[in-house]
């Protein structure tokens, strides 16, 4: 297990409006979850298959003593198949006592985010998955699908 | 108060709820037994040092309120009054009072209530008066304007500055006496201040004034209502001070009690002013002997169970690593490794046993509160009851100490409503009036049993049966095929309730299932023995502890997974030649027995294909009463196992009890058998 990045949250001062994300590739798409919830991200190869839960639980990891539970987004959302590498890149999530991880193809860099860049995703797409997504943020010539990690992991 | 009492108020909240527990259980006695002189002793002893604590951190209310049940305790032990019905009832509402304000002060802090209700009905009982005539708007006047002393007094008797608490400490340790005075002022009283000098000369000419409430400037000056107190330093015995004070004109004691500085804590040893005092006091300085000496014999240490929580995780940890090493130590062959090994296992071996017995608290904790439960439920509910507890000295995890209230209430319920019959109808039946319910728990290997019996209606199985059908919950085919047993079970069924009207008591749609999903989360199982006519009786069994337990580590094609030992009824080779099929059910017959059983790997939808081998090895389980046989891979072995939780995300999956963390830092699955069917 070997720990890429330690993203210690400290005093973020945004402006106001302002959002800091990470962003990472699923596939050929970008996503982006806001900075304060994730703890860190780590490469995992030994992750334990939970029988009988929905398909997108990939299953269970030790994160130092901690049961980890791990989720694969590609299934949830009918993505491309991600590669097969026995060691994945895992973005480790924290809400309040919870913990939860989610396979990523890489992680790309933390960006600023201007809430006037952010369109409502209502008014765009008009598909299932538009429930797990606060909206879509446009940096540049690039789009960035904003997940809403509490609604995926029903919480 | 202008200390900081916070960092007492766990100290305070944890000792409160113990004297409001010895509290209720002594009320229960007295009610039983009038003239129970130590039950009343001991309601006298809870009370006065409730009272005194409370003052000391500043919740005034709760500070007066006990200190006018204190009066009519006094009143109570000295046979002035007599412990009625009506005194005993509001002696109870006292005791929830006071178990709402410290709720109160331990949920936001606060213990401010209004309770002139309660007093003016203590003080009225402590005149003797009836109820009746206690609502009267010129006694509220009165006793509104009497409160602000008498609660003043309370909390003050304890406010002493250092200076103060060392000349008391000396005095006391030189054989001196300590009165708390309470001196009142007749109302005509022209010149105030002039009284005042008065008993401040006759005091002092035999003793001192360590302190007066208020100072003694402010009582020259006469800027005082009518009463003033004093804390006097004397050699003079009670009765001698009061005598001196008394002699002066317009001038009378009208309250005086010793102080006792020997228990560390300047708790006032409250004398009532009465003419027996004598005899009085006597009887009461034994009692606090008596308390001192109790207090001795117990040598604790009270720990925020976080910090246990912490240990026993460490130790979870210690234990895991034990068992890589051991791993090591098996393949290595190493001889002094190896020695060195067992002896890490016989240290954590032990180190665990003893973590384990300091989170161990007995049932008692738990079985307290329900004395006083029973009997609300049975006057309301016109039921006579004879409540029986045994085994409360039973220990048990903390953390399932904690959970298990919630479900033993429902069973007691349970039985008080659904089971026992009306006494009359007892009577009928040519039962005791009085119904029978018994809270045992006991011991048993590994578990403990908590047992809920009582001697009432039974369960009338055809009864069951109808109205599970009425729901829909079985069909009436299906209802024809069940055993007594199986039917017995349908109790347990969502949605199922026998009664057809709905007290205030049971039967508000939360039923037995809930008790049985509870009791499974914590690892248990429940039963139910019912005879008809006869009574019922509920077993609850529970794992000591939840937090390490032993298991079998078992493989399904590349999966391993844990099945806790207790579960394992033991384990068997058997052949493909050996399984038969009845009814689409594979089955094998083992000594006799037709023994369902199940391949695990298809139970869990294991991906990839299933070998078949000529031997498999079976691993038989007991689920509740029924016996099952669970195909496997391959038999690893035993092993000490910590269990973690899923979290929320993954919690409440159907045959997963948890997960572990094996020795080589992979996570492995605990099955739970009770689910997994």
């Amino acid at each position: 297990m070997e720990n890429i990045v330690n993203l210690k949250v400290e005093n973020h001062n945004l402006a106001a409006g302002d959002y800091q994300v990470v962003v990472f590739k699923l596939g050929k798409e970008e996503y982006a979850v806001n900075v304060l919830n994730v703890q860190e991200i780590n490469r995992i190869s030994n992750i334990t298959r939970v029988p009988k839960t929905s398909d997108f639980i990939e299953g269970v990891i030790n994160l130092r003593g901690n049961i980890v539970p791990v989720i694969n987004l590609y299934k949830k959302f009918g993505l491309e198949n991600y590669s097969s590498e026995d060691e994945k890149t895992i973005i480790i999530f924290m809400f309040g006592e919870e913990q939860a991880g989610i396979i990523v193809d890489e992680v790309s860099e933390v960006l600023r985010v201007n809430v006037d860049d952010i369109e409502e995703t209502a008014q765009v797409y008009d598909s299932l998955i538009t429930e797990h997504i606060m909206g879509i943020a446009k940096v540049d010539e690039r789009l960035l699908i904003l997940l809403d990690l509490f609604k995926i992991l029903e919480l | 108060m202008n200390m900081d009492m916070s960092q007492y108020l766990d100290v305070f909240l944890e000792e409160s709820k113990e004297h409001l527990g010895s509290l209720n259980h002594k009320l229960l006695e007295l009610e039983k037994n009038t003239s129970d002189l130590t039950a009343l002793n001991e309601i006298f002893r809870a009370a006065h040092t409730l009272k005194g604590m409370s003052a000391t951190m500043g919740f005034e209310d709760l500070a007066d309120l006990t200190h006018h049940m204190e009066d009519v305790l006094a009143d109570l032990k000295e046979g002035l009054l007599t412990a009625n019905t009506t005194v005993i009832d509001i002696l109870f509402k006292c005791f929830d009072r006071i178990q709402l304000m410290v709720d109160n002060i331990e949920s936001t802090g606060t213990g401010s209530l209004d309770n002139k209700d309660l007093i003016k009905k203590l003080e009225g009982i402590k005149r003797g008066e009836l109820t009746a005539t206690m609502e009267s708007d010129r006694e509220y006047h009165e006793l509104s304007t009497e409160l602000p002393l008498t609660d003043r007094a309370a909390e003050n008797s304890l406010d002493f500055n250092e200076y103060e608490m060392t000349v008391l400490k000396d005095a006391d340790s030189k054989g001196f006496n300590i009165f708390h005075v309470l001196v009142h002022v007749d109302q005509g009283c022209v010149m105030k201040s002039v009284r005042a000098f008065m008993v401040y000369r006759a005091v002092e000419e035999d003793g001192e004034i360590i302190k007066s409430i208020p100072t003694a400037q402010d009582l020259d000056e006469g800027r005082f209502e009518n009463d003033f107190e004093l804390f006097i330093v004397t050699h003079l015995s009670q009765e001698d001070i009061q005598k001196n004070i008394n002699a002066i004109s317009e001038v009378t004691v009208s309250n005086i009690h010793a102080i006792n500085i020997k228990s560390g804590l300047a708790m006032p040893v409250y004398f009532p002013d009465k003419d027996e005092s004598k005899t009085n006091e006597d009887d009461i300085s034994d009692n606090n002997d008596e308390a001192i000496a109790s207090h001795k014999v117990r040598h604790t240490v009270r720990v925020d169970i976080e910090r246990l929580d912490n240990l026993m995780n460490l130790v979870g940890e210690l234990v895991m690593h034990k068992g890589r090493l051991e791993q090591i130590g098996a393949t290595s062959k190493i001889g002094e490794l190896n020695d060195t090994i067992e002896q890490i296992d016989r240290i954590t071996g032990e180190l665990q046993s003893v973590v384990m017995k300091v989170r161990m608290v007995p049932i008692e904790q738990v079985f307290n509160r329900f004395p006083r439960m029973v009997r609300d439920l049975a006057k309301e509910l016109n039921k006579e009851v004879d409540f029986i507890m045994e085994g409360k000295e039973t220990e048990l995890d903390r953390t399932v100490i904690d959970e298990i209230g919630d479900p033993l209430v429902h069973l007691l319920r349970n039985a008080i409503d659904h089971g026992l019959e009306l006494p009359e109808k007892r009577e009928k039946l040519g039962k005791n009036r009085q119904g029978m319910v018994i809270l045992r728990a006991r011991h048993e290997g590994n578990n403990v049993y908590i047992e809920v019996e009582d001697d009432g209606l039974g369960v009338d199985v055809e009864k069951i049966k109808d109205r599970a059908i009425d729901r829909g919950l079985i069909s009436a085919p299906e209802a024809e095929k069940m055993s007594v047993e199986e039917a017995i079970n349908i109790l347990f069924y969502p949605g199922f309730s026998t009664t057809d009207s709905v007290s205030d008591v049971s039967g508000r749609g939360v039923g037995l299932d809930v008790v049985k999903t509870k009791i499974e989360v914590l690892n248990g199982e429940i039963f139910i023995d019912s005879k008809a006519g006869v009574g019922t009786k509920f077993v609850v069994k529970l794992p000591l502890t939840l937090a390490i337990i032993q298991a079998l580590m078992v493989s399904a094609q590349d999966e391993i997974y844990a099945i806790p030992l207790s579960n394992v009824d033991e384990t068997t080779i058997i052949t493909e030649n050996d399984i038969k099929m009845i009814q689409n059910q594979e089955v094998i017959v083992m000594r006799g027995t037709v023994l369902p059983i199940y391949r695990l790997s298809s139970l869990l939808e294991t991906p990839g294909v299933m070998a078949s081998e000529k031997e498999m090895y079976v691993v038989v389980v007991r689920k509740s009463e029924r016996q099952i046989g669970l195909i496997v891979d391959t038999l690893i072995g035993q092993q000490e196992i910590v269990i973690k939780s899923l979290g929320k995300i993954l919690g409440g999956i159907p045959g997963i009890a948890g997960a572990i963390v094996a020795g080589d830092g992979n996570v492995r699955l605990i099955l739970d058998v009770i689910t997994l069917f």
